[in-house]
């Protein structure tokens, strides 16, 4: 494995007290406590656009907070210089901006970027991370493809081994789903519910209540009007506050001993 | 589209000094084969011992003078703003991120052919016509800014529209100057237009420009291929966007406003350079920006040497012959590569 960045491993990764964010004049959350401890898995779900991107980009420290604290590894966000930021946490964005040819390999290895210096070009050590990352998405034979070539569900997996390759301790994970057929939506969320339980920590946006039931330990429930509510994901995952972020009714049922929610 | 890798994709799968450096090796007998036809060739012939001579030597010879008064002088110019035009272009394409945009898109050469036609029309010398040219394109580059970044949001299409918008506004000036303009004046001022490096005769700034540029570029090469993956992919990434991108847009139109101050509006080697690098060498801006610069002089070199020789005594514009060249070699390029 990389060297990750560990300011001290007993930390929480992810910390925020009376979370305020704000798009102009309103509220997404207000008076948000969270905390994500190494090892587990937090979805973020809501309507659309009940605030999950924004809520996302600000714990990653790529905007500032409305209100209140928040600490990464310890330390406040803003008091992290940015490339060593970049080596503890990082971000899946919603959307892959392609406008140039390139091949996947060099794509990835853009992830590599916080972990060399200036005048550092990209040595072995960062191809096997990157051919290792392209592995775990399943890309391996496509090293040398152009991504302009490459179709939305390749593409995605493309991103997500950048992501890998980037190796940060923190994983803010916009959408991992977006364009993956259902063997990869298991595929991905596997994956890093694995990295999550190896040590480190994964907060999601997903629109699947059931993915975030199966996958998630923790969830950020956003109602849409300023509210947010974050626990666990028993105390969270209830039909009523669903109901109501979602404004639609949902049915809670167990199959085999699996939590599901059903819309009506 | 098959799993085989073209030629092209293969070369780029792995950027890496080893493949830069042999770019170089390549691209340094082009560049003085460039020179070395553009000192040779012209009205008088001089052979390359003589210019040698003239170069390192004490000839003083009529030929010795020709080369290194009028012929050196205008190599190393066209050179220069062949460099900042390709190195400019692929700057803003990358601050665009748009594979169409090139040194002209955001307004500054119609800033600069505002101020160099309107010196043309007040019967200037052609030293003021060329500061008229910077402080035009300078003037058209603060607009432009001012405009975008008036509410902060400074975004790549709000650019991108603030300077075809202004761009626009100075070619109806353009045209309202070439309508009013007497026969004589409107003959230099289409020369101008279409670049035309006759006049070159000043390169040091230019030349200056290009080594310092470069060296402000390169450490930022890295960077710009993060970039490229998107404002907010970078940002994530360790990437001070807002100020890589302001930097991005000074340098590119400083570079902009040099070269056209000096040889006009050349077309087609700010947009066709960064292009044709691409498609042979990929898109890592470490290896494209550099080689960019190097083609990209050498590539108006050499037209401006074909400009002045093809049809002697009688001198082409040299912007027209780069375009009959760029063209038909990028369709070229790109039928060989589908796709892209």
């Amino acid at each position: 494995m990389t060297t990750m960045t560990h300011p001290a491993a007993q930390d929480p990764l992810l910390q925020a007290g009376g979370l305020g964010v704000r798009i102009g004049e309103r509220w997404l959350c207000r008076d948000l406590d969270l905390q994500l401890q190494r090892g587990e898995c937090m979805a973020v779900i809501g309507a659309n656009g009940a605030g999950k991107t924004t809520l996302l980009h600000t714990l990653a420290g790529l905007r500032p907070a409305a209100a209140g604290q928040l600490a990464l590894g310890g330390r406040a966000v803003q008091d992290w210089p940015l490339r060593e930021l970049a080596r503890f946490r990082g971000l899946l964005a919603q959307q892959q901006p392609d406008h140039f040819a390139a091949s996947v390999l060099e794509t990835v290895l853009v992830g590599r970027h916080p972990h060399l210096g200036r005048w550092d070009w990209e040595g072995a050590e960062d191809e096997r991370l990157a051919r290792a990352a392209l592995a775990d998405v399943g890309l391996e034979a496509m090293a040398a493809r152009d991504i302009l070539s490459l179709s939305g569900g390749e593409r995605q997996r493309v991103a997500l081994a950048a992501l890998l390759a980037q190796a940060p301790a923190l994983f803010l994970l916009d959408e991992p789903l977006n364009h993956l057929d259902l063997r990869y939506q298991i595929a991905v969320l596997t994956l890093f519910r694995g990295l999550a339980e190896a040590g480190r920590g994964v907060v999601m946006v997903l629109h699947d209540i059931n993915l975030a039931a199966r996958f998630a330990d923790r969830i950020v429930l956003l109602d849409g009007h300023g509210g947010a509510r974050a626990g666990s994901r028993d105390e969270v995952l209830q039909p009523a506050l669903l109901a109501e972020a979602f404004g639609h009714p949902l049915r809670r049922a167990e199959v085999e001993g699996r939590v599901l929610f059903i819309p009506e | 589209m098959a799993a085989s890798p073209s030629i092209a994709v293969g070369h780029r799968l792995m950027p890496g000094r080893a493949r830069a450096g042999l770019v170089f090796a390549v691209l340094l007998p082009a560049v003085l084969a460039a020179f070395a036809w553009a000192l040779t060739a012209g009205d008088l012939s001089i052979p390359l011992a003589e210019v040698a001579n003239a170069l390192f030597g004490a000839g003083d010879d009529m030929a010795a003078r020709v080369v290194r008064e009028l012929r050196l002088p205008r190599a190393l110019a066209t050179f220069a703003c062949g460099g900042l035009l390709a190195l400019a272009g692929a700057l803003m394409q990358v601050l665009l991120r748009n594979p169409l945009a090139e040194p002209y898109v955001l307004g500054i050469s119609g800033g600069a052919a505002v101020g160099a036609l309107g010196a043309i029309t007040l019967g200037a010398a052609t030293f003021i016509v060329d500061a008229s040219a910077f402080a035009g394109a300078l003037a058209a580059m603060l607009l432009v800014f001012g405009l975008a970044h008036g509410d902060g949001s400074w975004t790549q299409t709000r650019l991108l529209l603030t300077g075809v918008i202004v761009a626009a506004g100075c070619g109806a000036v353009v045209t309202l100057m070439l309508a009013l303009a007497p026969a004589t004046q409107a003959q230099s001022m289409l020369f101008w237009l279409m670049g035309d490096a006759s006049s070159a005769n000043r390169p040091w700034p230019a030349l200056v420009l290009l080594a310092a540029g470069l060296l402000l570029v390169l450490p930022l090469a890295r960077d710009l291929n993060v970039l490229v993956r998107g404002e907010l992919a970078a940002q994530a990434l360790g990437v001070r966007v807002r100020r890589l991108r302001y930097a991005l847009y000074l340098l590119a139109s400083l570079f902009t406003a040099a070269a056209v101050s000096l040889v006009g509006t050349v077309g087609f080697v700010g947009l066709i350079v960064p292009h044709l690098v691409r498609l042979l060498l990929g898109n890592d801006q470490r290896v494209l920006l550099p080689v960019a610069a190097l083609a990209g002089g050498t590539l108006l070199l050499a037209a401006d040497t074909a400009a002045r020789t093809a049809m002697a005594p009688m001198q082409l514009p040299v912007g027209v012959l780069t375009a009959l060249i760029g063209v038909p070699v990028f369709l070229f390029l790109l039928a060989r590569h589908p796709g892209r």
